[in-house]
């Protein structure tokens, strides 16, 4: 009996969480279409969770984009298709590797920050201030970073994808023996407007992921130092599975029509 | 069927709130006259917190009726809450200040965000607040983590003033000072609500400041009010809750629960 009353118990926490979760997102996007809507604070945002995310991902772009041509370039040598380095780096960056190596950076850069910011002012009693004051802490929290996070992630892919695609050329010109030139043009041909705005969408995509993460966690933590460190956990965690879920689901919606 | 209106400023009519199978309020009762500063004792884990949090409406009660002026607001939501919530200030425990704003933006935040009151006009009357819980116009561009507890409280009440209430409620004003920044609070809150003359509701378990600070004293215990009545009469109010609280004995009635 114990085991169909822990099945029970699971069921109903889960069915809990994710209606917990959907009014969250109602009231959010509500907050969103009525004034007023905070535009310093959206400013704010966008330099914390755009800006400031530049170094990281442009990083992290950089070296991927690089393995990638080293890796092509080894795996292809059994074909002896070489030759194809630079299509294969463009497409592999473009449509995946720089949407998802950009939203898992950011996620674990910004999802724990905001996990951990709105936890504090949960349990320091700061968002129950808010209200005290007349001011919806939804619209005053939550909307500005879910704004800044959905606007500045295709930018910061958009980065990204340069990068990468300078980080593979690097290595092609550099170690393997590729003309710049003829890299970059066979570069440029090959990729198409679909393969860079799939990527740009699935950012946009992600970006609500992030945000939407860190503010739920961090909305609903409770019991002081502890409760924090779990909203914190639990942000990055979440974010990270929803975007690899999302990306499959994004990928096969996009390019199998 | 009329439903009968209320003359007090805030009235609360058997308010009961249950988290899971643990009952927190059951049936409050409780009223607070115009001007009057009503303190509501308890031990810790009684629901003190949670009975303002609902009139606040950042709790909602399950069953019961909350009136302000007349008027119910229990279920209230959205911008009636917000033109509602106009006519409150409250301290919290631990201040509760906005660490990302200077003290005058924390202190001018209801007048800029809930009045759309331009940032100028806001700062002047901040500082002008400030003065009035005893600081300087210096502390206005510090941020709240470079002050310590007693000032916090001090900022804390200057951001409950700062945008002319009706109603203030006072969470636990002393809990954390030391005697003597307690009792310069306790000055403070009297002062402030002679000359604001305003409505106060304090909770505390702090007698000497219950003492000072209320008109009239209410006990909470169990979920619901066991004793009510002005301040002189509580050394002769022949409820064995209130005797055991007000002499602090661990033998009585009053058991401590471990589990909030």
């Amino acid at each position: 009996m114990n085991f169909f009353a822990t099945i029970g118990r699971v069921t109903l926490a889960a069915f809990q969480q994710i209606g917990q979760l959907s009014l969250f997102i109602v009231s959010s996007v509500t907050g969103l279409l009525r004034p007023p809507i905070y535009w310093r604070l959206i400013g704010q945002q966008v330099l914390r969770i755009g800006y400031y995310s530049l170094p990281v991902v442009g990083l992290t772009a950089f070296f991927t984009g690089g393995v990638l041509a080293l890796q092509i370039y080894i795996g292809s040598d059994r074909y002896g298709a070489e030759a194809f380095v630079p299509q294969i780096v463009v497409l592999g960056i473009t449509r995946e590797l720089g949407p998802v190596i950009a939203g898992l950076m950011v996620a674990g850069r910004v999802a724990a920050a905001i996990a951990a910011e709105l936890g504090t002012m949960r349990v320091t009693e700061q968002i129950d201030a808010l209200t005290t004051l007349s001011t919806n802490p939804i619209k005053y929290l939550v909307v500005p970073r879910l704004v800044a996070s959905v606007l500045t992630l295709p930018l910061l892919v958009a980065i990204a994808d340069s990068i990468g695609v300078f980080g593979g050329y690097i290595v092609a010109t550099k170690s393997l023996g590729f003309n710049g030139y003829v890299y970059l043009k066979n570069s440029v041909d090959f990729v198409t407007n679909e393969d860079v705005y799939s990527g740009l969408i699935k950012a946009a995509v992600f970006g609500f992921i992030i945000a939407l993460m860190g503010c739920y966690n961090g909305f609903n933590s409770k019991g002081g130092a502890q409760g924090v460190g779990a909203a914190t956990t639990n942000a990055v965690v979440t974010a990270s599975i929803l975007i690899l879920a999302a990306n499959y689901v994004l990928t096969s919606v996009i390019f199998t029509r | 069927m009329t439903k009968q209106t209320s003359t007090a400023k805030v009235e609360l009519r058997g308010v009961k709130k249950r988290f899971g199978n643990k009952v927190v309020l059951d049936g409050v009762d409780l009223k607070l006259e115009h001007g009057q500063s009503l303190v509501v004792i308890g031990g810790s884990g009684t629901g003190k917190s949670v009975m303002i949090k609902c009139v606040l409406g950042i709790i909602r009660p399950d069953e019961g009726e909350i009136y302000v002026d007349g008027k119910e607001v229990t279920r209230l939501s959205g911008r009636a809450r917000d033109a509602m919530l106009k006519k409150f200030g409250m301290l919290f425990q631990a201040a509760a200040l906005f660490d990302s704003l200077p003290v005058w933006e924390n202190v001018a935040f209801g007048l800029i965000q809930g009045r759309g009151m331009g940032r100028k006009q806001a700062r002047e009357i901040a500082v002008e607040t400030l003065g009035k819980v005893g600081l300087g116009p210096e502390v206005a561009k510090l941020s709240p983590a470079e002050l310590s507890g007693g000032m916090q409280k001090r900022v804390g009440l200057a951001r409950a003033i700062a945008s002319d209430p009706e109603i203030i409620f006072f969470d636990e004003p002393t809990t954390g000072l030391d005697p003597i920044m307690a009792d310069v609070i306790n000055d403070l809150i009297v002062s402030t609500v002679d000359r604001l003359g305003v409505s106060a509701l304090s909770i505390t378990h702090d007698m000497v400041s219950a003492r000072k600070i209320a008109d009239r004293i209410a006990m909470l215990y169990q979920g619901k009010i066991v004793w009510d009545g002005p301040t002189e009469e509580i050394d002769k109010s022949g409820n064995e809750y209130v005797e055991q609280f007000i002499h602090g004995r661990a033998e009585g009635p009053i058991k401590m629960e471990v589990r909030k």
